[in-house]
């Protein structure tokens, strides 16, 4: 059932216009070369707390932060790429991990708890439990009328609470996003050998429109904008992670690599060039901040 | 005029707050079953929960992350074990981690003699987390004088009531003796029983001073609970929580190292509480503090 093009509607790169495809793969490179700027300040030992790279599965967040920006975030804990392509600052995230008092929570929190709340973003930081967003989220959206938008991992979504959380938003009828950052793995164990059930069909019995498909950014930005009028909603999106579940090591190639697959899409699309210069220059803007 | 009692103070402090400041109520079956043993107003504001308790619980954290400065209800307490996640994990780590408050008053309401999962008082456990105001008002006057402490802070703080109270219009004075031969300090519905307790130890011979606690964290000796003890030379804490590794113990070592005296504890016992008598393992009464206390005062190592 998990393949790169699950549930994807091949058709919609094609439709898109040019500069959303592009600021999509912004916003990936964004958060890919940051994470490789992680991965080498970790080997070099200048970071030396544990981190949780979103290296492989950035296309979610940075589709869904092209089309909701101003939903209030309650994110999981692999949050480097929500964090960066919804508008955080990279500085104050590399001074996190490097265990700063000018970090996104002054170096007290770390890799898998950020936030920011700077400009119109308004990213809750979360602190160590899986799944606990949910809940906080499902709350805050009550509390503040706003709309919100919880990511968890397919391991998370196993979390009772967070089922009730969602059943409650349902029967509040409150407008929240869950989005299931599906990479089929809590730590090393997969899916199948913990549950039988689909939690797309959950959510579906629980009475909120779910859908279930693989990581395609321009399919993202479609059914997030669809859903994001029928709140609340469920995705659950299958994606990959690229690197361990803390540590930057690999343990082989992932399943797809979505960033190279998202490459060749703008190269149909007769974009290679502008895809390179924006790669480029991220690249380069990524070496600086790791390196100044 | 009538006086208020505990209940009605409750109550329409949180018909203010749900009304006038944007405030929010949150619990299971607050608005049946006697609303709450009357504690709950009938007004807008008011969200009834489905019995998800810890999704419950962090839904409620969630609105006060967001500014609601939401109440939230357990029947109670022992279904903090459930609740208590959002609060000890987010709630209370949240400001020192984020910088970030997420002030809501949980409302932990205790109960006595109803067997083992409605009996529970677990106050000691949030006195044990750091980020929480922990306090236990059992008057009408204490109640606001919480209330408005919590309103002045950004912390989330556990009100361990006490169903007892809740029909209780009086305030309750500390009682000084002359020439203490020891110092009780009473927590919780133990407060309702002390004095009577006082009273038997008078007609042996033993004469108490009495020291009303409903603050337990932050817990500050101050002049008021250090002077009495400097007189007797020796107090007793007395708590309606389990006595190992809870509030009596805890408040005691306090004192104790405060002052040089001996402090000792007493609450309930380590035992379940169980439904029917005599295992129901109840809240030290008076006449469990009045054995404890000559015990206590007639054993031999006792050095003043
Ligand atoms: C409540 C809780 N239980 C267990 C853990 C330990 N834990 C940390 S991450 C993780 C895996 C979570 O998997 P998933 O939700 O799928 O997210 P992923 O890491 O795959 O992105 C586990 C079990 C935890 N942090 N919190
Ligand atoms: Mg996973």
């Amino acid at each position: 059932m998990r393949s790169a093009d699950f549930g994807v509607n091949p058709g919609l790169p094609k439709l898109a216009r040019e500069e959303v495809s592009l600021k999509l793969f912004y916003r990936m490179c964004l958060a890919r070369y940051f994470d490789l700027g992680v991965v080498q300040a970790s080997e070099q030992g200048r970071i030396n707390i544990p981190v949780y790279l979103s290296l492989g599965q950035e296309a979610i967040s940075a589709a869904m932060s092209m089309v909701i920006p101003e939903f209030q975030i309650f994110a999981q804990h692999r949050c480097h790429a929500t964090y960066l392509t919804f508008g955080g600052d990279p500085a104050k995230l590399r001074d996190e991990l490097l265990g700063l008092p000018t970090g996104c929570s002054g170096g007290r929190a770390g890799s898998n708890c950020l936030q920011s709340h700077e400009g119109s973003m308004t990213m809750f930081g979360h602190h160590g439990l899986i799944g606990e967003n949910v809940p906080l989220g499902v709350g805050a959206a009550m509390g503040s009328n706003k709309p919100t938008v919880c990511f968890f991992g397919d391991g998370a979504a196993e979390e009772d609470y967070v089922f009730s959380a969602m059943a409650f938003a349902v029967t509040k009828q409150l407008p929240v996003l869950f989005v299931c950052e599906d990479n089929n793995l809590s730590i090393l164990t997969p899916v199948k050998d913990r549950r039988s059930w689909d939690m797309t069909k959950v959510a579906a019995a629980l009475g909120m429109p779910a859908v279930q498909f693989s990581d395609d950014p321009w399919m993202i930005l479609h059914e997030t904008e669809r859903l994001s009028k029928q709140l609340p909603a469920f995705i659950d999106c299958f994606t990959c992670r690229a690197n361990w579940h803390v540590g930057v090591g690999t343990d082989g190639p992932p399943e797809w690599d979505r960033f190279q697959l998202v490459k060749e899409r703008l190269a149909k699309q007769g974009l290679t060039d502008q895809a390179e210069k924006i790669e480029r220059e991220v690249q380069e803007r990524m070496n600086k901040l790791w390196n100044a | 005029m009538e006086r208020l009692t505990v209940a009605d103070t409750i109550r329409e402090i949180t018909r203010n707050h749900l009304t006038e400041h944007n405030g929010l109520l949150m619990g299971q079956a607050v608005s049946a079953v006697g609303w709450v043993n009357n504690t709950v107003p009938d007004c807008p504001g008011i969200i009834e929960l489905p019995m998800s308790d810890v999704a419950g619980a962090g839904i409620a954290v969630g609105s006060a992350l967001v500014g609601r400065r939401t109440i939230f209800v357990i029947r109670f307490q022992d279904f903090l074990i459930l609740n208590g996640s959002p609060l000890i994990f987010y709630a209370a780590k949240i400001k020192e981690l984020h910088n970030r408050p997420a002030p809501i008053f949980v409302r932990a309401i205790a109960a006595e003699g109803i067997g083992p999962v409605h009996s529970g008082v677990l106050h000691s456990i949030f006195m044990h987390f750091p980020g929480f105001r922990v306090c236990a008002p059992m008057t009408p006057g204490e109640y606001r004088a919480i209330w408005k402490d919590y309103l002045e802070h950004d912390d989330p703080m556990i009100v361990s009531e006490h169903r007892i109270s809740y029909g209780n219009t009086e305030e309750i004075n500390d009682m000084y003796v002359p020439d203490p031969d020891i110092t009780l300090y009473a927590i919780s519905s133990t407060r309702f029983e002390v004095g009577k307790a006082a009273r038997l130890l008078a007609d042996d011979g033993i004469r108490c001073s009495i020291v009303h606690l409903y603050w337990l964290k932050p817990f500050v000796v101050d002049e008021r609970l250090s002077h009495p003890l400097m007189r007797s030379r020796i107090g007793m804490v007395i708590d309606s929580g389990h006595e190992i590794c809870g509030a009596a113990q805890a408040i005691a070592y306090a004192l104790s190292e405060a002052t040089g005296y001996r402090v000792a504890a007493l609450g309930t016992e380590d035992k379940t509480k169980c439904l029917c008598e005599p295992h129901q393992n109840k809240a030290p009464d008076a006449q469990r503090i009045y054995l404890a206390v000559k015990q206590l005062m007639e054993s031999d190592d006792l050095v003043l």
